[in-house]
């Protein structure tokens, strides 16, 4: 029933509109962020120069090619600031993924292994903070790391530390922020995974003679490899570019990348080099996005 | 019958543990008394009633909410389509690139979006505003409805679709009466996510709004980076108690319809 | 007909009538066609050429929802969000018959596949028998001129698929439609149909009623195919009813086959034609070889006997445990086979 010859005007409709509308605000806007990343500043409306006059015809069209330039990355590539926000956006983004991978293993395994009936509730709870904001979240950890805060309170009542120490305002709470934020991105993809692992594969193995630490480093861990890649890539990509968590919770002394863009746009107004920091940003990215679209590509195949 | 092992069930309560204590926290301090944290003045409702009072604060949920509808709606209609397509139209000559587009939004940082999304409306010269927001909200959120109604849909045995037609009904018919009915609970569920999703957005609302339109995260954005404020955790906690019980209601249907709607096999 | 899936055809230059009123069956090995040949009788796939006429009227170019077939699903394919009565129901509201005439036809189909009572159910509170009739009744309900079944009875145990294969032989005849069933169970073949399609790897091999696909097979695939056979091969005799050289002697048939004398033949006989006997037979029988016991297979009913002959070859012989004053034949025993000439048949390739 799926081969045709001519789509109906039905299917056409379907898959056009969603079709162009991707394509009008999802890819269009990256090229605009591309030009923009080669233009200047202009104390303007918009703030920027050259625009494209297109009712300026030909000569228009090769004033405002000329105008364009490189400048932006070449700033790029001298300034060590920017160079520092992003070795310590993917330095941050790559050891919180590790710590999320080590953290949510044990959870999504432990749901896939308790019984049938309670899987669901148990995914449940694991997803409800993520349907709660991430401000929110944030937010409740701010008051939780406050020097009077709560944790400090109990560290010194358990004589652990004599002087309260300052929690915000760190990378460790970065950390905290990111692992808390992103654990069930983690969790959800391995228990997906570990949850259809055929369960008589690990008997076979023991009844071979496997001890059970030798059957989940052997049959357990390699089959559950692509909930693995796929829970570490939707980690990874968007901890990269994170902006709320390092900016409620970080210092000021080192941004990360998000941060970095948020304030050449906001605070700086620079928004030609704001957009030539994303632009370096997606490009370091792309590797990993290249893989995660050939996971999801995999996942369509599928059917 | 499975019994959960020591490591297992200590592994799920430290995780449980650490997901909810800081939302536990958030509303119990927002009951107290007190405006420091480091005192414990006793339980009361004095900030509760002081939201009532912050007008600001009352508009700025309220276009958040009309956002977040009107995101979700135009988001789960257009992310279906998009579901029917990859699911069921076959290799249609674009498929590629089409289901590149989807996927990527999923992880792509906000910043970047926000921020493309913005110089466009700047390109094209429009008056930034509710609107601007909405259509950049139903971007990201659509994608995540088709992630949804896809897997839905091709979980979905297409036999029951071929004996539909082979019943005498069209292709729109089948859509109809036997299609939709069995997503329909996917459907659901990816309006709600679409609807949080909105609600909750800061970066990107930050980037396309204009002036006037203040969404509820920007404006609670900008009273806590100052620091911690005590009205804050009732907004954070009416906020958390409402999606919690909307999460709660969604999955009870979730399973009434899944006793009629799964497989007969 | 031919259907291409890439560079493969999975239907080949395929050729066939079937007839009103039958009850066809098309039987073979699975990757063999069969039910995509189903699935482009009823709609599901475009022939890459060829055509499919019904009364005259090519179905080919014609869309599954418009074609007066209908085909009940292996997998029975009920709507789960849809009762009993609805699911049965459903192909009639697509005809837009008014509510009185559905509501009538409906309790029709309840009753005659023994449904009653049933009607409010979902499909997931009905048995697994209940679900396939409930599938039957909903692709019947429209009084097809072809109803299609695509392996209708693999889901059911053995017991239950008996009694199902009679049940369906009886609905045929009670409503004469043209029924076409896709099996890869040759006794269900064999149980059901009228005539037989053995198709493999996208050609048909033998269209026949069973018993001629059974007792002359067309070629050692089909005769191997269908049931258990024995192949003796030999050099066809100048008289062409003779076989020549075989490990079991010279052997007789009683047809001539489609060959000339001189070319590697084989001569097939079923296990069931082969006696067994102590004392060898009387000379001037045809068909004779002696042979020992080696192993025994006890079904009850009767028993298959494995024997090795002269040469070392294997011949199966089955014997009906019928009781009697005898003793039964044992291991390791020695004994004469024999079979009367037409009991067997010469096949050329």
């Amino acid at each position: 029933m799926r081969r045709r010859r001519t789509s109906s005007t039905w299917q056409r409709f379907a898959l056009g509109l969603p079709y162009a509308w991707l394509l009008a605000f999802f890819l269009v806007p990256f090229l605009i962020v591309l030009k923009i990343s080669l233009s200047q500043t202009a104390v303007a409306q918009p703030p920027y120069t050259p625009v494209l006059d297109v009712l300026a015809g030909w000569p228009g069209l090769k004033a405002f090619f000329a105008a364009l330039s490189f400048d932006n990355y070449r700033l790029l590539a001298t300034d060590s600031l920017y160079l520092l926000s992003y070795v310590k956006s993917i330095e941050i983004a790559a050891f919180s993924t590790l710590i999320l991978l080590l953290i949510g293993y044990p959870i999504a395994y432990a749901i896939a292994r308790a019984p049938r009936r309670w899987q669901p509730a148990l995914v449940l709870l694991v997803v409800l903070p993520f349907w709660t904001s991430l401000l929110i979240r944030i937010y409740a950890w701010m008051n939780i790391l406050q020097r009077e805060g709560p944790l400090n309170n109990v560290l010194t009542a358990l004589n652990v530390v004599s002087e309260p120490p300052a929690w915000l305002a760190s990378d460790t709470a970065i950390f905290i922020g990111v692992v808390y934020s992103y654990l069930p991105f983690m969790v959800l993809p391995l228990y997906a995974t570990l949850e259809k692992l055929d369960e008589s594969l690990m008997e076979a193995a023991a009844d071979l003679g496997a001890p059970r630490w030798k059957i989940f480093w052997l049959v357990t861990l390699p089959l559950s490899s692509s909930g693995m890649l796929a829970g570490v890539l939707l980690c990874f990509i968007p901890i990269v570019g994170e902006f709320v968590i390092p900016d409620l919770l970080g210092g000021s002394q080192s941004p990360m990348i998000g941060q970095t863009i948020w304030m050449e746009f906001f605070s700086n107004r620079d928004w030609p080099v704001a957009s030539a920091v994303a632009v370096v940003l997606v490009c370091l990215l792309v590797t990993p996005l290249i893989i995660y679209q050939h996971q999801a590509m995999r996942l369509i195949e599928r059917d | 019958m499975r019994r959960l092992s020591g490591v297992n069930i200590s592994a799920l309560v430290l995780g449980m543990a650490f997901l909810y204590l800081p939302i536990a926290v958030l509303v119990i301090y927002s009951f107290n008394a007190s405006r420091l944290v480091a005192v414990w003045g006793g339980w009361s409702t004095r900030w509760y009633a002081e939201l009532l009072n912050d007008r600001p604060l009352i508009e700025a949920a309220t276009v958040s909410l009309r956002l977040a509808v009107a995101a979700a709606t135009v988001a789960t209609i257009l992310g279906t389509l998009a579901a029917l397509a990859l699911a069921r139209f076959g290799r249609f000559r674009g498929r590629l690139p089409f289901a590149a587009m989807i996927y990527a939004p999923l992880v792509m940082p906000e910043v970047i979006t926000g921020l493309s999304l913005l110089l466009l409306f700047v390109t094209i010269a429009v008056d930034r505003g509710f609107w601007t927001v909405a259509i950049a909200h139903t971007t990201t959120a659509m994608c995540f409805v088709t992630v949804i109604v896809q897997s839905r849909l091709s979980d979905l045995d297409i036999s029951l679709e071929e004996a539909a037609a082979d019943l005498g009904a069209s292709p729109s018919r089948t859509f109809l009466a036997v299609t939709l009915p069995l997503i329909a609970p996917a459907i659901a569920a990816a309006w709600m996510l679409a609807f949080a999703l909105s609600l909750d957005d800061l970066v990107i609302a930050s980037f396309t709004t204009g002036p006037g339109t203040t969404t509820l995260p920007i404006r609670i954005y900008s009273e806590v980076r100052l620091g911690v404020k005590p009205e804050m955790n009732a907004v954070c906690t009416i906020m958390v108690a409402v999606v919690g019980v909307a999460v709660i209601i969604a999955s009870g249907l979730a399973k009434l319809s899944a006793g009629r709607g799964e497989a007969a096999r | 007909m031919t259907k291409r899936f890439g560079l493969q055809a999975v239907v080949d230059q395929l050729s066939l009538d079937i007839y009103e009123g039958e009850f066809f069956a098309l039987l073979g090995p699975s990757g063999c066609g069969k039910t995509t040949l189903l699935r482009l009788i009823a709609g599901f796939e475009r022939p890459d050429l060829g055509h499919i006429l019904l009364d005259g009227v090519d179905l080919a170019p014609v869309l599954p929802y418009r074609r007066p077939v209908n085909m009940m699903f292996q997998s029975y394919a009920l709507f789960p969000h849809l009762s009993v009565e609805a699911n049965i129901a459903f192909g009639l509201k697509q005809d837009r018959l008014s509510r009185r005439e559905i509501a009538t036809r409906v309790a029709d189909m309840l009753a005659m596949l023994r449904l009653e009572g049933l009607g409010r159910r979902k499909p997931h509170e009905l048995s697994g028998g209940q679900r396939q009739r409930v599938a039957l009744a909903r692709s019947l309900v429209k009084r097809p001129r072809v109803l299609l079944l695509d392996e209708p009875m693999a889901a059911l145990d053995k017991k239950l698929r008996t009694d199902t294969q009679f049940e369906l032989m009886a609905l045929q005849r009670t409503l004469n439609l043209t029924f076409i069933i896709v099996t890869h169970d040759q006794s269900e073949a064999m149980t059901v149909a009228d005539r037989i399609a053995v198709m493999d790897r996208g050609r048909l091999v033998q269209v026949a009623p069973p018993a001629e696909i059974y007792e002359r097979p067309r070629s050692r695939w089909v005769a191997d195919f269908i049931g258990d056979i024995n192949l003796f091969q030999g050099r066809l005799g100048d008289d062409r009813l003779g076989v020549e050289g075989t490990p079991a002697g010279n052997l007789y048939a009683a047809s001539k086959p489609d060959a000339d004398s001189g070319t590697v033949v084989w001569l097939a006989v079923r296990p069931e034609k082969i006696r067994i006997s102590r004392e060898a037979p009387v000379p001037e029988v045809a068909n004779c070889t002696s042979a020992t016991v080696v192993d025994i297979g006890y079904l009850g009913g009767m028993s298959i006997y494995k024997l090795r002959i002269r040469d070392g070859s294997t011949v199966r012989a089955a014997l009906a445990n019928a009781g009697g004053a005898e003793r039964p034949i044992g291991l390791d025993e020695q004994v004469w086979l024999s079979f009367p000439p037409q009991a067997a048949t010469v096949l050329a390739y």
